[in-house]
């Protein structure tokens, strides 16, 4: 599923800051296509990202987040080699995922 | 001691059906608060009440956005114990955008892109115990970015 997500995550003093790039179309469902009909919603709705298989956050979203979504957080406490893990599904039941080890910037 | 014994079993079982639903309901979308229109009746389906103004929170927007279907926002919370970060566009078809939830060490911070329909007022509104704390941040935005 790499296909779908561009990670990084780098530990810079004691913070350690990931980045996230997802390929997803994130639409609205209040577009029109050229034929006039409404296209399909189809959004991401729930992020989560996992520190060494615990939880450090979870996220909600709705059609207010860009297509491609992109997010930055911040960990504490990860150390060089650590893996920063982020699950999404979306309105549709399609799943997505991404894992980094944590380098140093 | 059969007594007993069908008292644990529905102890147990009891226990089980406790658990799930808890587990569960963190996964789950919260539809009512993301279908709202109105920011007012968001934030009442997120249970979130008696909000206070905060310059400990910072909102980094842009003043102007050129192109309303990206449109970058940065949330730091300075405010001890931040358990999680709404972010609303008032004036967008529908006011929430997101909510994140922290824990285990990730910090009260979030970098994300966001569409938006017209010049509005981008609001975070962020949990620490049972308060909630608020800060604005007004973008003037050229094209509509919501389609």
């Amino acid at each position: 599923m790499a296909e779908n997500m561009r990670m990084r995550a780098q530990l810079k003093g004691d913070t350690t800051e990931v980045k996230v790039l997802m390929t997803h179309p994130m639409e609205t469902g209040r577009r029109k296509n050229d034929f006039g009909d409404f296209i399909p919603a189809n959004f991401i709705q729930l992020v989560s990202a996992i520190l060494n298989g615990k939880q450090v956050l979870e996220a909600q979203w709705g059609t207010g987040i860009s297509k491609n979504p992109y997010l930055t957080f911040h960990l504490r406490g990860a150390k060089v080699g650590d893996i920063v893990r982020v699950n999404w599904t979306d309105n549709q039941g399609k799943t997505g995922s991404g894992e980094i080890a944590v380098s140093t910037a | 001691m059969t007594q007993r014994r069908d008292f644990l079993k529905t102890l147990l079982a009891a226990g089980a059906l406790a658990l799930v639903p808890i587990k569960a309901f963190a996964a789950i979308w919260n539809a009512p608060a993301f279908q709202s229109i109105k920011l007012q009746e968001a934030m009442a389906a997120m249970q979130i009440s008696n909000v206070s103004l905060s310059s400990d929170i910072q909102i980094i927007a842009p003043d102007k956005a050129e192109n309303g279907a990206v449109v970058q926002i940065e949330v730091t919370s300075r405010i001890l114990n931040t358990e999680s970060i709404a972010i609303f566009v008032e004036n967008n078809p529908t006011a929430l955008i997101a909510n994140f939830e922290f824990s285990e060490g990730a910090e009260g911070f979030v970098v994300t892109r966001i569409k938006m329909a017209e010049t509005s007022d981008v609001i975070a509104v962020i949990r620490s115990g049972n308060r909630y704390f608020s800060a604005k941040k007004r973008v003037e935005v050229l094209e509509n970015g919501c389609g």
